[in-house]
Protein backbone atom coordinates (compact mmCIF):
# COMPACT_ATOMS: atom_id res chain seq x y z
CA UNK A 1 0.00 0.00 0.00
CA UNK A 2 2.99 2.33 0.14
CA UNK A 3 2.76 3.01 -3.59
CA UNK A 4 -0.83 3.41 -4.77
CA UNK A 5 -0.51 5.04 -8.17
CA UNK A 6 0.60 4.15 -11.69
CA UNK A 7 1.02 0.43 -12.35
CA UNK A 8 1.02 -0.28 -8.58
CA UNK A 9 -2.41 1.26 -8.04
CA UNK A 10 -4.84 -1.05 -6.17
CA UNK A 11 -7.82 -1.52 -8.47
CA UNK A 12 -9.60 -4.47 -6.86
CA UNK A 13 -10.83 -5.52 -3.44
CA UNK A 14 -11.86 -3.53 -0.42
CA UNK A 15 -11.21 0.16 -0.06
CA UNK A 16 -8.63 -0.60 2.61
CA UNK A 17 -9.53 1.92 5.19
CA UNK A 18 -11.90 4.29 6.75
CA UNK A 19 -14.68 4.39 4.18
CA UNK A 20 -15.95 0.81 4.44
CA UNK A 21 -15.35 0.68 8.18
CA UNK A 22 -17.42 3.83 8.63
CA UNK A 23 -20.18 2.92 6.17
CA UNK A 24 -20.60 -0.47 7.87
CA UNK A 25 -21.12 1.27 11.22
CA UNK A 26 -23.37 4.06 9.98
CA UNK A 27 -25.65 1.63 8.10
CA UNK A 28 -25.70 -0.66 11.16
CA UNK A 29 -26.67 2.20 13.47
CA UNK A 30 -29.49 3.19 11.10
CA UNK A 31 -30.84 -0.39 11.06
CA UNK A 32 -30.60 -0.58 14.87
CA UNK A 33 -32.55 2.69 15.14
CA UNK A 34 -35.18 1.34 12.73
CA UNK A 35 -35.49 -1.83 14.85
CA UNK A 36 -36.28 0.22 17.96
CA UNK A 37 -38.69 2.54 16.12
CA UNK A 38 -40.59 -0.47 14.74
CA UNK A 39 -40.58 -2.29 18.08
CA UNK A 40 -41.86 0.81 19.90
CA UNK A 41 -44.83 0.99 17.50
CA UNK A 42 -45.54 -2.74 17.82
CA UNK A 43 -45.40 -2.74 21.61
CA UNK A 44 -47.35 0.52 22.01
CA UNK A 45 -50.74 -0.26 23.54
CA UNK A 46 -53.57 -0.05 21.04
CA UNK A 47 -55.65 -2.13 18.70
CA UNK A 48 -54.79 -5.86 18.53
CA UNK A 49 -52.02 -6.60 16.07
CA UNK A 50 -53.47 -7.53 12.69
CA UNK A 51 -53.28 -6.42 9.10
CA UNK A 52 -54.72 -2.95 9.68
CA UNK A 53 -52.34 -2.01 12.44
CA UNK A 54 -49.30 -3.59 10.73
CA UNK A 55 -49.99 -1.89 7.39
CA UNK A 56 -50.85 1.32 9.23
CA UNK A 57 -47.34 1.46 10.69
CA UNK A 58 -45.76 1.41 7.23
CA UNK A 59 -48.37 3.71 5.67
CA UNK A 60 -47.14 6.77 7.54
CA UNK A 61 -45.03 8.87 5.22
CA UNK A 62 -42.23 9.38 7.76
CA UNK A 63 -42.07 5.59 8.28
CA UNK A 64 -41.79 5.05 4.51
CA UNK A 65 -39.04 7.65 4.44
CA UNK A 66 -37.13 5.83 7.22
CA UNK A 67 -37.84 2.34 5.85
CA UNK A 68 -36.61 3.31 2.39
CA UNK A 69 -33.34 4.61 3.87
CA UNK A 70 -33.02 1.37 5.87
CA UNK A 71 -33.56 -0.77 2.76
CA UNK A 72 -30.68 1.05 1.03
CA UNK A 73 -28.55 0.77 4.20
CA UNK A 74 -29.27 -2.97 4.38
CA UNK A 75 -28.17 -3.57 0.78
CA UNK A 76 -25.01 -1.51 1.23
CA UNK A 77 -24.17 -3.21 4.55
CA UNK A 78 -24.76 -6.70 3.12
CA UNK A 79 -22.64 -5.88 0.08
CA UNK A 80 -19.64 -4.87 2.21
CA UNK A 81 -20.04 -7.91 4.47
CA UNK A 82 -20.56 -10.54 1.80
CA UNK A 83 -17.78 -9.08 -0.35
CA UNK A 84 -15.44 -9.48 2.63
CA UNK A 85 -16.44 -13.15 2.88
CA UNK A 86 -15.61 -13.75 -0.81
CA UNK A 87 -12.30 -11.89 -0.45
CA UNK A 88 -11.33 -14.00 2.57
CA UNK A 89 -12.20 -17.43 1.22
CA UNK A 90 -12.26 -17.27 -2.58
CA UNK A 91 -8.83 -16.64 -4.08
CA UNK A 92 -9.23 -17.29 -7.85
CA UNK A 93 -10.01 -13.92 -9.41
CA UNK A 94 -12.55 -15.30 -11.92
CA UNK A 95 -14.61 -17.15 -9.32
CA UNK A 96 -14.50 -14.13 -7.03
CA UNK A 97 -15.72 -11.82 -9.79
CA UNK A 98 -18.62 -14.16 -10.60
CA UNK A 99 -19.61 -14.36 -6.91
CA UNK A 100 -19.37 -10.61 -6.45
CA UNK A 101 -21.50 -9.94 -9.50
CA UNK A 102 -24.04 -12.54 -8.31
CA UNK A 103 -24.09 -10.84 -4.89
CA UNK A 104 -24.86 -7.47 -6.48
CA UNK A 105 -27.62 -8.97 -8.63
CA UNK A 106 -29.11 -10.73 -5.57
CA UNK A 107 -29.07 -7.54 -3.47
CA UNK A 108 -30.29 -5.19 -6.20
CA UNK A 109 -33.17 -7.59 -6.99
CA UNK A 110 -34.22 -7.90 -3.35
CA UNK A 111 -33.91 -4.13 -2.88
CA UNK A 112 -36.19 -3.42 -5.84
CA UNK A 113 -38.77 -5.88 -4.52
CA UNK A 114 -38.75 -4.31 -1.02
CA UNK A 115 -39.04 -0.79 -2.45
CA UNK A 116 -41.99 -1.87 -4.61
CA UNK A 117 -43.80 -3.34 -1.57
CA UNK A 118 -43.12 -0.21 0.43
CA UNK A 119 -44.13 2.47 -2.07
CA UNK A 120 -47.29 0.88 -3.43
CA UNK A 121 -48.69 0.73 0.11
CA UNK B 1 2.03 -28.17 22.60
CA UNK B 2 5.39 -27.41 21.03
CA UNK B 3 4.35 -27.37 17.40
CA UNK B 4 1.17 -25.46 16.63
CA UNK B 5 1.80 -24.82 12.97
CA UNK B 6 -0.15 -27.87 11.79
CA UNK B 7 -2.39 -30.31 13.56
CA UNK B 8 -2.22 -33.18 11.08
CA UNK B 9 0.77 -34.93 9.51
CA UNK B 10 -0.19 -33.51 6.13
CA UNK B 11 -0.67 -30.11 7.71
CA UNK B 12 2.78 -30.23 9.29
CA UNK B 13 4.33 -31.23 5.94
CA UNK B 14 2.52 -28.37 4.21
CA UNK B 15 3.55 -25.91 6.92
CA UNK B 16 7.19 -26.92 6.49
CA UNK B 17 6.97 -26.68 2.72
CA UNK B 18 5.03 -23.39 2.71
CA UNK B 19 5.52 -21.62 6.05
CA UNK B 20 2.57 -19.49 7.02
CA UNK B 21 0.09 -21.55 5.05
CA UNK B 22 -3.03 -22.36 7.03
CA UNK B 23 -5.90 -24.37 5.69
CA UNK B 24 -9.36 -24.84 7.16
CA UNK B 25 -8.40 -28.28 8.50
CA UNK B 26 -5.50 -26.68 10.41
CA UNK B 27 -7.64 -23.84 11.71
CA UNK B 28 -10.20 -26.32 13.07
CA UNK B 29 -7.48 -27.86 15.27
CA UNK B 30 -7.37 -24.75 17.43
CA UNK B 31 -9.71 -24.09 20.33
CA UNK B 32 -11.39 -20.80 19.51
CA UNK B 33 -11.62 -18.22 22.33
CA UNK B 34 -15.16 -16.94 23.08
CA UNK B 35 -14.48 -13.68 21.26
CA UNK B 36 -13.57 -15.83 18.24
CA UNK B 37 -16.81 -17.80 18.58
CA UNK B 38 -18.81 -14.54 18.55
CA UNK B 39 -16.78 -13.36 15.56
CA UNK B 40 -17.34 -16.41 13.35
CA UNK B 41 -21.03 -16.53 14.36
CA UNK B 42 -21.29 -12.83 13.38
CA UNK B 43 -20.10 -13.80 9.92
CA UNK B 44 -22.23 -16.96 9.73
CA UNK B 45 -25.40 -15.14 10.88
CA UNK B 46 -24.80 -12.39 8.32
CA UNK B 47 -24.32 -14.94 5.55
CA UNK B 48 -27.50 -16.76 6.61
CA UNK B 49 -29.58 -13.57 6.47
CA UNK B 50 -28.07 -12.74 3.08
CA UNK B 51 -29.06 -16.16 1.69
CA UNK B 52 -32.57 -16.00 3.21
CA UNK B 53 -33.18 -12.37 2.21
CA UNK B 54 -35.80 -13.26 -0.46
CA UNK B 55 -37.80 -15.12 2.21
CA UNK B 56 -37.74 -12.03 4.43
CA UNK B 57 -38.81 -9.83 1.51
CA UNK B 58 -41.60 -12.30 0.72
CA UNK B 59 -42.83 -12.05 4.33
CA UNK B 60 -42.63 -8.24 4.06
CA UNK B 61 -44.61 -8.40 0.80
CA UNK B 62 -47.45 -10.74 1.83
CA UNK B 63 -47.83 -9.22 5.30
CA UNK B 64 -48.20 -5.67 3.94
CA UNK B 65 -49.71 -5.75 0.47
CA UNK B 66 -53.38 -6.50 1.25
CA UNK B 67 -55.68 -8.19 3.70
CA UNK B 68 -55.90 -11.17 1.34
CA UNK B 69 -52.12 -11.50 1.16
CA UNK B 70 -51.95 -11.07 4.94
CA UNK B 71 -53.95 -14.31 5.17
CA UNK B 72 -51.16 -16.03 3.21
CA UNK B 73 -48.69 -14.62 5.74
CA UNK B 74 -50.53 -16.03 8.75
CA UNK B 75 -51.31 -19.33 7.03
CA UNK B 76 -47.57 -19.82 6.33
CA UNK B 77 -47.22 -20.34 10.09
CA UNK B 78 -50.42 -22.36 10.47
CA UNK B 79 -50.57 -24.49 7.32
CA UNK B 80 -47.17 -23.98 5.69
CA UNK B 81 -46.21 -22.64 2.26
CA UNK B 82 -47.06 -25.04 -0.57
CA UNK B 83 -45.27 -28.32 0.17
CA UNK B 84 -43.24 -26.77 3.03
CA UNK B 85 -44.91 -27.62 6.37
CA UNK B 86 -45.57 -24.91 8.99
CA UNK B 87 -43.00 -26.34 11.42
CA UNK B 88 -40.27 -25.95 8.78
CA UNK B 89 -41.32 -22.33 8.18
CA UNK B 90 -41.08 -21.78 11.93
CA UNK B 91 -37.60 -23.37 12.14
CA UNK B 92 -36.34 -21.13 9.32
CA UNK B 93 -37.94 -18.11 11.01
CA UNK B 94 -36.31 -19.09 14.30
CA UNK B 95 -32.92 -19.31 12.57
CA UNK B 96 -33.51 -15.80 11.19
CA UNK B 97 -34.52 -14.49 14.61
CA UNK B 98 -31.31 -15.87 16.15
CA UNK B 99 -29.21 -14.56 13.24
CA UNK B 100 -30.71 -11.07 13.54
CA UNK B 101 -30.24 -10.94 17.33
CA UNK B 102 -26.72 -12.31 17.32
CA UNK B 103 -25.64 -10.11 14.41
CA UNK B 104 -27.17 -6.97 15.93
CA UNK B 105 -25.80 -7.53 19.44
CA UNK B 106 -22.34 -8.51 18.16
CA UNK B 107 -22.52 -5.34 16.02
CA UNK B 108 -23.36 -3.17 19.04
CA UNK B 109 -20.39 -4.86 20.78
CA UNK B 110 -18.17 -3.60 17.94
CA UNK B 111 -19.57 -0.07 18.25
CA UNK B 112 -18.99 -0.19 22.01
CA UNK B 113 -15.40 -1.38 21.51
CA UNK B 114 -14.79 1.41 18.97
CA UNK B 115 -16.34 4.12 21.12
CA UNK B 116 -14.71 3.19 24.44
CA UNK B 117 -11.49 1.55 23.17
CA UNK B 118 -12.44 -1.57 25.13
CA UNK B 119 -10.04 -3.88 23.33
CA UNK B 120 -8.24 -5.88 26.03
CA UNK B 121 -8.41 -9.68 26.07
CA UNK B 122 -10.52 -9.62 29.25
CA UNK B 123 -13.00 -7.09 27.83
CA UNK B 124 -13.20 -9.12 24.62
CA UNK B 125 -14.03 -12.23 26.61
CA UNK B 126 -16.57 -10.67 28.96
CA UNK B 127 -18.38 -8.81 26.17
CA UNK B 128 -18.43 -12.03 24.12
CA UNK B 129 -20.15 -13.81 27.01
CA UNK B 130 -22.72 -10.99 27.27
CA UNK B 131 -23.35 -11.18 23.51
CA UNK B 132 -23.90 -14.95 23.57
CA UNK B 133 -26.09 -14.94 26.68
CA UNK B 134 -28.32 -12.03 25.61
CA UNK B 135 -28.78 -13.29 22.05
CA UNK B 136 -29.59 -16.85 23.19
CA UNK B 137 -31.98 -15.77 25.96
CA UNK B 138 -33.88 -13.42 23.61
CA UNK B 139 -33.97 -16.13 20.92
CA UNK B 140 -35.47 -18.62 23.41
CA UNK B 141 -38.04 -16.04 24.56
CA UNK B 142 -39.14 -15.39 20.95
CA UNK B 143 -39.03 -19.13 20.23
CA UNK B 144 -41.70 -19.63 22.89
CA UNK B 145 -43.83 -16.95 21.25
CA UNK B 146 -43.27 -18.39 17.75
CA UNK B 147 -44.25 -21.91 18.77
CA UNK B 148 -47.16 -20.67 20.90
CA UNK B 149 -45.87 -21.95 24.25
CA UNK B 150 -47.22 -18.87 26.03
Amino acid sequence: MSVNYGSKRVVVGAHYGLRDWLSQRVTAALMALFTFVLLAQLLWPGRPLGYERWAGIFSAQWMKFLTFAVIIALAWHAWVGVRDIWMDYVKPVGARLVLQVATIVWLVGCTGWMVQVLWRL
Amino acid sequence: MADTSGTTAAGRRLSRARPGTMRLIDALGYRLPLAGVVSILHRASGALMFVLLPFVVWLFDVSLTSEVSYERFTSAYLAGIGVVPAWAVKIVTLALIWAYLHHAIAGVRHLWMDATHSVTKEQGRSSAIVTLVVSIVLTLALMGKLFGWY
